[in-house]
């Protein structure tokens, strides 16, 4: 007997249809399959004997050959099981094989028939609806993520007989749908804000402006003066996320395993912090079969690099393209995937290896060598992408008294404002902030009046600046101008934007 | 001429001090007598042992004083020998005056009255502003700023004398052909311009350690006195300070605050009797030179300020401040207050120094 059904397969953060054919035949026992399984589909066999023989069923002993059609693709994942128990069970004609075909069936099996959560379900979902297959079962745990595609039918179940049954119309299980609908605006609570942060106006002046113009920031300050604290709080500054950037974000999270159980869409944005030691595979993602690193995971929120300099040079000079392209192609042998990558970097990094350079009441103990070749382990290329410097200050006992600071729902207003203006003006380049803008685009929208001019002129020679700040200058005065709500970039815009060239202060004092 | 060849020769040999230098070039009177002494005679000139006899002898096989002539000559290297007219007179005027000095630039500006700014290589701002503002001050008045060239205090003051684009001279632990530290090759070309670097090492000598002290006594040497702007206990600048007493020339110190570890040594050398100098007029009436108008500098600077600009700047200190301090006693919120920062910088009245920290100039 023969029998067909129909599963899906991720390839990427893509999902693709996969046709489970079973088929039984006289001869000696024996259960293959072909269609380029990997490790993990291979086991379903033993998985798959023991479910149905434990939730009363009949394992034929006859010659089971399988196939996982297109066979061109490598497939991998334990979420056939259910498929092919359902194939098989259909070959043996113990369920109905016709109605098979409307749905697609994903999940794993345990040993005792349960069905087990699954990665990768959401995926899956939009590959379905677009197939306009009729629905997707999936293990109950998944129901939640599966439902954010609406338009197509959503069947949880518990075990291997639950879907039996469904299928023989023994039983009635009807389609999941999210109690709040997405269209709503839903509250997204984060777990800090910025009214927690106490003192320290400048720095978050800075990360406003930063938050803003979706500018990259690396912060400076000795240990313990609060930039991880605060970092973790932007993306509570960030405008929301719409629709979109949430199904994409829950795409990514759903096929790297990271999705909870009983959890749709993701709508806070990420915060990534990895440690120093990550691998240049783990920070972009690869693999043998590629898996998204670090910065596919930050996408649209923030990849918060603490230590900065502390990083291998190698991972970091792989940040350059993602950060320019806002995605990153990884080439293996079994495939080459383009996984997205826009998100906002934050660095934090000491003054010198002791900490205390620049401090005027603690005597650093670094070379001017040593603070050189500290510095020097961010290259160029990187600083470049870079726009603003920040100072972290130790905080003062006086500032923890103090009773309130804005708190982030104020500030994001007027980053949300702040954005919608970039927005609009960019609307013909295919780019929607500040930190985009080419020097090109500088030159078109950064304009300044005479005064301005006149400013920059002073500024660029008395303050020693390259051509390098100077590009970064006018587009950090173009955030603030539109903080400001301001069309055309004013002296003050300007004047301010100039005290957040920091790097270059630093090297020049050492030099 | 063959005595100044006899001279430069001498001059290679390592250990072998000017004194020592003064009773062999007495006993040999030229270049040629020299070549052909034999060790029975090098040894019986006293102070020198047998084993310098060997090395002046191991050496004279090795050295062509007419090379090293040519070789300097190629880099516009002049050397200098105690017997040239232009040696400067107040060098001859110490007990061991090095016998060969390698020179490039004007050597003229080392008889006009010079000054010595030393200091610590690893300095605070206060130190780096300090050093800076002197030497302008000091070279505005064509005193020659002497110094050693080396990271820090040293640096910035050859920075002060060349921006007032007065004289200033550099005295070299190492051969002139040689920069030390690498990072300053091109102040060494302003201080060329300027004035003339110096150095009494041949052409090659690397700048180690046991150079430092020669070199210290050679600044010291060429100043009517020397200024100290922080010191840490045991330091260079202090064996600079002690050649100069022992040359018979001022000690000048600039205090500091009694917490700061840069302190340490300017304010020992004021226990021991150094004069406590807060500007120059300080130094200059203790060498009765004419004196400075202080007041009219400060006075035309503030002028230019609008109020706004005024009421801050009024608020920022000699005392590095932090901006977040800033915020706080202004009363402004930090946008409005970094505009006002940047132009306050612009206007030459204060320094971003890194960190955040922000301070008057």
């Amino acid at each position: 007997m023969l029998s067909k059904v129909k599963s899906c397969s991720i390839y990427g953060l893509e999902s693709f249809l996969v046709d489970v054919e079973v088929d039984i035949s006289n001869g000696l026992p024996a259960f293959d399959i072909v269609g380029l399984p990997d490790a993990a589909v291979k086991e379903s066999r033993e998985r798959v004997r023991a479910a149905i023989k434990n939730q009363n069923f009949n394992f034929p002993i006859k010659r089971i050959t399988l196939n996982l059609a297109p066979a061109d693709i490598k497939k991998e994942g334990p979420h056939f099981d259910l498929p092919i128990a359902l194939g098989i069970l259909a070959a043996t004609e113990q369920m109905p094989v016709e109605i098979l075909n409307e749905y697609a069936i994903i999940g794993e099996l345990s040993l005792d028939g349960r069905t087990r959560p699954v990665n990768g379900v959401l995926p899956m979902a939009i590959e379905i609806k677009e197939r306009e297959l009729k629905g997707i079962i999936v293990p109950l745990e998944n129901v939640e993520e599966a439902a954010v595609i609406k338009g197509i039918k959503v069947v949880g179940v518990s075990s291997l007989s639950e879907v039996v049954a469904y299928f023989n119309g023994e039983l009635k299980i009807s389609s999941h749908e999210i109690r709040n609908s997405h269209k709503k605006q839903i509250k997204t609570t984060y777990d800090g804000d910025f009214s927690e942060v106490k003192g320290q106006e400048n720095l978050k002046r800075c990360l406003e402006i930063a938050a803003a113009g979706h500018h990259n920031a690396a912060m400076m300050g000795s240990p313990g003066s609060g930039k991880t604290m605060i970092a973790r709080r932007i993306p509570t500054i960030l405008p929301s996320m719409t629709f979109e950037e949430s199904l994409e974000l829950t795409k990514i999270y759903s096929i790297s395993g990271l999705l909870s159980n009983h959890s749709g869409l993701i709508r806070k944005r990420p915060f990534r912090s990895p440690h120093h030691t990550i691998s240049a595979v783990g920070m972009v993602g690869g693999g043998r079969i590629p898996k998204p690193g670090e910065i596919t995971l930050a996408h649209h929120g923030v990849l918060f690099l603490d230590e900065l300099p502390e990083f291998p040079r190698d991972v970091l000079e792989l940040l350059r393209q993602p950060l320019e392209d806002e995605e990153i192609t990884i080439a293996r042998a079994n495939a080459t995937i383009t996984y997205p990558s826009k998100f906002m970097m934050i660095g934090a990094m000491n003054p010198c290896p002791c900490g205390y350079y620049g401090n005027p009441f603690r005597e650093c103990s670094c070379s001017p060598n040593q603070i050189h070749r500290y510095l020097s382990k961010i290259s160029g290329p990187l600083m470049d992408r870079i726009d603003l410097q920040l100072e972290v200050a130790p905080v003062k006992f006086s500032d923890l008294e103090e009773p309130s600071a804005t708190d982030s729902s104020t500030i994001k207003k007027r980053v949300e404002d702040a954005r919608l203006m970039q927005l609009t003006r960019y609307r013909q380049h295919n780019i929607y902030c500040n930190s985009q803008l080419t020097p090109n685009l500088v030159h078109k929208y950064c304009g300044l009046d005479k005064t301005g001019k006149l400013l920059m002129k002073q500024a660029f020679y008395s303050m020693k600046l390259s051509a390098r700040a100077h590009n970064k200058i006018l587009k950090v005065a173009r955030t603030i101008a539109d903080l400001d709500g301001k069309q055309s970039i004013k002296d003050i815009h300007l004047a301010e934007a100039l005290q957040y060239r920091n790097i270059d202060k630093y090297y020049q004092v050492i030099r | 001429m063959r005595d100044k060849e006899l001279l430069i020769a001498l001059n290679f040999v390592p250990k072998l001090g000017p004194v020592k230098i003064q009773s062999l070039v007495e006993e040999f009177k030229n270049y040629s007598e020299f070549l052909r002494a034999e060790p029975a005679d090098l040894f019986q000139i006293p102070g020198i042992g047998k084993i310098m006899s060997g090395r002046i002898i191991e050496y004279r096989g090795k050295i062509d004083p007419d090379e090293e002539i040519s070789k300097a000559k190629k880099l516009g290297i002049r050397i200098v020998t105690l017997l040239d007219d232009d040696y400067p007179e107040i060098l001859k005027q110490i007990y061991d005056p090095p016998p060969v000095l390698y020179t490039k630039g004007d050597i003229a500006c080392l008889n006009n009255q010079s000054i010595a700014i030393v200091g610590a290589r690893k300095a605070s701002n206060y130190g780096r502003n300090t050093a800076n503002r002197f030497a302008k001050e000091l070279a505005s008045m064509t005193i020659n700023i002497v110094s050693g060239m080396a990271r820090g205090i040293d640096s910035y003051a050859h920075k002060g004398a060349i921006d007032a684009s007065g004289p200033t001279t550099a005295v070299f632990g190492c051969g002139l052909d040689i920069v030390y530290p690498p990072e300053n090759v091109n102040l060494m070309k302003k201080i060329i311009k300027c004035g003339c670097i110096v150095s009494s090492f041949p052409l090659g000598t690397q700048p180690i350690a046991a150079n430092f002290p020669a070199r210290n006594r050679i600044i010291s040497g060429l100043s009517l006195g020397t200024l100290v702007i922080e010191a840490a206990e045991r330091s260079g600048s202090l064996i600079t300070a002690d050649f100069a007493l022992e040359q018979g020339r001022e000690v000048f110190a600039i205090p500091g605050n009694i917490y700061s570890p840069y302190s340490r040594g300017t304010h020992k050398l004021i226990k021991q009797g150094a004069k406590l100098v807060e500007n120059i007029n300080d130094i200059l009436d203790e060498l009765y030179l004419d004196r400075f108008d202080i007041k009219k500098v400060n006075k035309e600077s503030l002028e230019s300020l609008s109020s706004i600009e005024e009421s801050v700047f009024k608020i920022i200190d000699y005392q590095p401040l932090h901006i977040e301090q800033l915020i706080n006693s202004s009363q402004r919120n930090s946008q409005e207050l970094n505009a006002i920062l940047t132009r306050l910088e612009l206007k030459g009245h204060i320094s971003a120094l890194p960190g955040g920290y922000f301070v008057r100039n």
